[in-house]
């Protein structure tokens, strides 16, 4: 009888302090947070892919509240839908913003690219990149280790291994933009997803004069600027020897696709061409051929 | 260029060590006590570790296969036969089959795969398969057989070990250490124990091999022995009727096992020798302390265990001397 | 005998050309010479398309205090100025000369007499070793004049040269020790009185005991000139830990430098090259390189013009054998795997070692087993493995926190690791973005 009532008033009184303790601590070391804090949290996506610039969702949540304005702040993955729910919880106006994706700007598949050397380093672009120019005479296109495939956080962005090269599952991608800080050489660029999903972008990076960027990669871009002359919107410019379509002012007419005489640019879901809208671009062909 | 020339970054040569190579290794050092535990135990030892390494392969290549969908197979790699040499070699050598095949599910599945293969486990696989047994099968795991019944297996006759002599010592039986083989038959191994622990001379050949081949450093052996020498010899001078010699303690039971093969697994001992040694110690003195004061007569495999969680503590603070850090005018 | 304390790996020697003398290698059709051949600032053209140049005479400027001038080895005609693929096959700017006969500056004394006498002053020696484009012939090529020129501050006590050649197969140093001592006895001399110091200590590893029974029997007549034998373990060869080896100091962490401890280390070339550069007026263009690797005909030890591309070595050394898996420019253990062989020969070319395609191959990759091999066999006390994972997290402030800066790239983690793991790669990229880090730090 006595050892039970010892045990229950020992367990009794650890018990007790143990409350006492925690009661205490919970009241001194208490925290006030913005309640408007874990509301806007709720709505974010809560991938935690650092896409917006803050650290996690937790972060950028925060950094929403306290800002007091919206401007400048996306959710890249939650996109508008979220910002408008955001907007609401916190009595702001959300910004506008145009959904994105991921571009890979390289085209130079194994065979576009002849492989002239052999890497057998650490499978991480970022060493490779360190390491040598590339497994091709190419110091600037893909690497094909893979950095940004293990950078995605949404399972978007994978290697095909025919061509060596990422392919970005539109329906996937997020435009959080890991990809393209991952990659060493720039190649991804986040780009506004355009009207029905329609882009028309050059496909290279490679700022090498044109005879070395022609020996390269058979779809390099050797910036001989004849899509500039062509695009009717300024909406194509040339440095360091690269075409760039500025996708705010490209209207999507695809011309300087035809013109390119490497085929470097390169426009996605579009419809097929018909084969009698090309012999009214006679002019284009020409040249092609005077290539 | 018909061939495409090989890029990477330096070095550009190997040692061509590689994780067989050790493994194996420490499968060759154990030779001579698994050669001992044959002539002292004969085919109880053998069915055992036979069993055992079966098991451990076994599991390994179903889990590897079935469970966790790897292509490539890790039984090559001599890890899984290590572990299966070093579960036998903690297990009496009358235990049943079935026992001992519970044993390698828990240290394979549970000790190894779990945490994602070799390199990963926090605590060694044979001890964390040892001691499960050792907590759920305690009668099974604490009968030892008498040396030299060469034919017998589950009905060889069992009889009370050294560990458990100086156990019946701390506890009050004041005889009980007169019972004592001499130092020199536990050197040998003339006691008797667990199928890999009783011969200390078996396991130093080990350690000697060991240490030759560069497999591992003597960091942790040392200072395990080193440790429970100093300790049982103080309190064997405290109180020498209740407290055995420090030599009859670092020959007897699983000590030189431990010590040698358990403690310096790579995967679960820590990096720099600063750490090592810290490790060594605390092995050590845990183990004498469970040995003195606690309840089972052993104490090798839970102060492992304990330390191995440890470890990674141990590498956070004790960082090897950096070049430079000490020495400045 | 004497070696550093911390660490060190023994890969297999393989000095299959240390019995091969030097041989004066042939002049190439065009030389080209990169503009960045050392450590600091580019060097800039100072000849133009067209300009007709002789052997000696300086075709590139120094870009800085850090920097060195280019110096043609050939002469001829400057072709273009115009990018070359580089060992790594990015393209850098370099100077391209046709080469027409073998006309020589006048100023340099072509004679074989052994010059000993010297009476300049300590500034103007280094003024020309510095007008002479010296720069450490070792690899790193760090241009000598600046290390000459202690900060304000420290005081050098000591020259310590550095002729341990630790890299496996490499046999410049060697074969140059064998064939010049007294050149480069009096280049040591010449270091010294620059840094205005006494004593001069020669390491040498004990793989070479013909070296250092001939240097011991000519030193004997060079005051305050001591040859060290060392016990042979890589990286012997890397600075601080030549310096730990034979005077017993450490260099601390950086950014602390060896005259911190009083020490100037000169690779055994440099103090070739000053001799020429002081005794002779001849500017830094031509080395000796060492062409070797098992498959390869005829190891051998060449003195080669600057600007020379690789393929004429090893075409010289009996042709690019068929089963060629790699080629490295330096030794195999810190040396440069390179894209193709008609990059030339630079101020830090110390070898080229062809390996065979089985050699070249790295071990497939596994996961670490902990062995804590690498942790011993890092000469600098630093934990590889921890490092590479970090780099691999990107953790940048532990990594910053675990010293990974002290890194000296020697690869000994690699070497040793039975799980094959990469770790150098990785060590290296997350060193270099941490000195990033740290560089973007200070300039705030």
């Amino acid at each position: 009888m006595d050892l039970i009532l010892v045990a229950v008033i020992s367990l009794g009184a650890v018990g007790l302090i143990a409350a006492i303790i925690l009661y205490v601590a919970s009241k001194k070391f208490a925290v006030y947070e913005d309640p408007r804090n874990a509301q806007v949290a709720e709505v974010l996506p809560q991938a935690n892919c650092g896409g917006c610039g803050f650290p996690g969702c937790a972060g950028f949540a925060e950094a929403c509240v306290k800002a007091g304005s919206l401007e400048g702040k996306m959710c890249p993955v939650g996109g508008q839908e979220t910002m408008d729910k955001i907007a609401a919880i916190l009595g702001l106006q959300a910004e506008a913003s145009e959904p994105k994706v991921a571009v890979v700007r390289c085209n130079g598949s194994c065979e576009n690219r002849p492989r002239i050397v052999k890497y057998d380093g650490a499978r991480s672009c970022k060493v490779a990149h360190a390491t040598c120019a590339g497994e091709t005479a190419c110091a600037f296109g893909c690497l094909g280790c893979g950095d940004c495939v293990a950078s995605c956080k949404f399972d978007a962005i994978h290697m095909n291994p025919e061509t060596g090269l990422p392919e970005v599952d539109e329906a996937k991608c997020t435009a959080c933009g890991a990809c393209a800080k991952a990659c060493p050489r720039v190649i991804i660029e986040i780009r506004p997803k355009g009207k029905n999903n329609r882009r028309v972008y050059v496909s290279c990076v490679n700022k090498d004069k044109g005879p070395v960027a022609m020996k390269a990669c058979k779809v390099s871009c050797i910036a001989c600027g004849k899509c500039v002359k062509e695009c009717s919107f300024e909406a194509i410019t040339v440095a360091n020897n690269i075409a760039y379509i500025d996708p705010t002012k490209c209207r999507l007419c695809r011309k300087c696709e035809t013109v390119c005489p490497k085929n470097a640019i390169v426009s996605v879901n579009f419809p097929p061409r018909k084969p009698k809208v090309e012999t009214p671009e006679t002019p284009a062909s020409e040249t092609q051929k005077a290539e | 260029m018909a061939n495409r020339l090989i890029v990477s970054m330096s070095p550009h040569v190997h040692s061509n060590d590689t994780v067989e190579r050790n493994m194996y290794g420490v499968v060759l050092a154990l030779v001579p006590a698994l050669l001992w535990s044959f002539y002292a135990y004969g085919v109880g030892a053998l069915v055992v570790t036979l069993t055992s390494v079966c098991a451990c392969i076994f599991f390994e290549w179903a889990i590897t296969k079935f469970i966790l969908k790897q292509e490539s197979s890790t039984i090559t790699d001599g890890s899984a036969i290590l572990t299966g040499i070093l579960l036998a070699f903690n297990l009496p050598s009358n235990l049943p089959v079935w026992i001992i095949v519970i044993g390698a599910l828990v240290a394979i599945g549970i000790g190894k795969l779990t945490f994602g293969g070799l390199g990963c486990n926090p605590f060694n696989p044979a001890l964390v398969g040892r001691v499960f047994l050792l907590i759920s099968f305690p009668v099974q795991m604490t009968s030892w057989p008498i040396q030299g019944q060469h034919g017998l297996y589950l009905d060889a006759e069992t009889a009370a070990t050294p560990l458990a002599l100086m156990k019946a010592a701390v506890k009050g039986d004041a005889s009980s250490l007169s019972q004592l083989p001499s130092s020199w038959e536990m050197f040998i191994g003339a006691d008797f124990g667990c199928v890999g622990e009783v011969s200390a001379l078996a396991l130093l050949l080990g350690l000697g091999y060991m240490l030759w081949k560069k497999i591992i450093t003597w960091h942790i052996p040392v200072s395990i022995l080193a440790t429970v020498f100093v300790f049982t010899g103080i309190m064997h001078l405290v109180d020498p009727i209740v407290y055995a010699s420090p030599v009859a303690h670092i020959f007897t039971g699983g000590i030189m096992l431990g010590a040698i093969f358990m403690a310096t697994d790579y995967v679960t001992s820590p990096m720099s020798h600063k750490g090592m040694i810290v490790y060594g110690v605390a092995i050590g003195f845990l183990t004498v302390v469970i040995r003195l004061f606690g309840a089972y007569p052993e104490g090798m495999s839970f102060a492992i265990l304990l330390m191995n969680a440890f470890t990674p503590l141990i590498n956070t603070y004790c960082k090897p001397k950096r070049f430079g850090e000490v020495v400045k005018k | 005998m004497k070696t550093f304390r911390i660490g060190g790996v023994h890969p297999a020697e393989n000095k299959l050309s240390a019995s091969s003398a030097i041989e004066v290698l042939g002049l190439p059709k065009q030389a080209v010479y990169p503009l960045s051949q050392h450590i600091g600032a580019p060097a800039v053209a100072c000849v133009a398309k067209g300009d007709v140049v002789k052997v000696g005479t300086k075709i590139a400027d120094a870009g800085g205090f850090v920097s060195a001038s280019i110096f043609s080895g050939v002469s001829g005609k400057v072709a273009k100025i115009d990018s070359i693929i580089d060992a790594s096959g990015y393209r850098k700017p370099a100077i391209f000369i046709d080469v027409d006969g073998d006309e020589w500056e006048e100023s340099i004394d072509r004679s074989e007499a052994l010059v000993k006498e010297c009476d300049l002053k300590p500034e103007e020696i280094v003024e020309k070793i510095k007008n002479a484009g010296v720069v450490g012939m070792g690899g790193a090529c760090f241009p000598t004049h600046v290390k000459l020129c202690p900060p304000p501050g420290s005081k050098a006590e000591c020259v310590i040269i550095n002729a341990v050649e630790c890299e496996p197969y490499l046999t410049a140093d060697h074969r140059l020790m064998l064939e010049k001592p007294e050149e480069i006895l009096v280049g040591v001399s010449l270091l010294m009185k620059a840094a205005k110091v006494e004593k001069g200590y020669i390491g040498i590893e004990n793989n070479k005991p013909d070296a250092i029974k001939l240097m011991q029997e000519k030193a004997t007549s060079y005051p305050g000139i001591e040859i060290i034998p060392l016990k042979v373990k890589y990286p012997q060869g890397g600075e601080k830990q030549l310096i730990d080896a034979v005077i017993g100091r450490q260099v601390p962490a950086p950014p602390a430098i060896p005259i911190s401890v009083g020490a100037v280390v000169q690779n055994v070339g440099t103090a070739f090259a000053v001799y020429e550069a002081v005794m002779k007026n001849k500017p830094l263009f031509e080395r000796i390189v060492t062409v070797t690797g098992k498959s390869v005909e005829k190891p051998s030890n060449f003195l080669t013009r600057m600007g020379t591309p690789i393929s004429k070595l090893i075409d010289a050394a009996g042709g690019l054998p068929a089963d060629t898996g790699k080629v490295i420019g330096g030794g195999p253990m810190m040396g440069k795997a390179l894209v193709n062989t008609e990059v030339p020969i630079c101020k830090g070319s110390s070898g080229v070692l062809i390996m065979n395609y089985k050699e070249a191959r790295r071990g497939e990759a596994r996961p670490c087993i902990r062995c804590a091999k690498c942790v011993n066999a890092c000469p600098m006390g630093l934990e590889p493995f921890l490092l590479s994972t970090l780099t691999s997290f990107d953790e940048w402030e532990r990594a910053e926190k675990e010293d990974i800066v002290s890194c000296i790239e020697c690869g000994s983690c690699q070497f040793t690791c039975p799980s094959n793991r990469p770790l150098l790669d990785m060590i290296r990229l997350g060193k270099s973005t941490v000195m990033g880090i740290v560089r973007a730090r200070s300039a705030k």
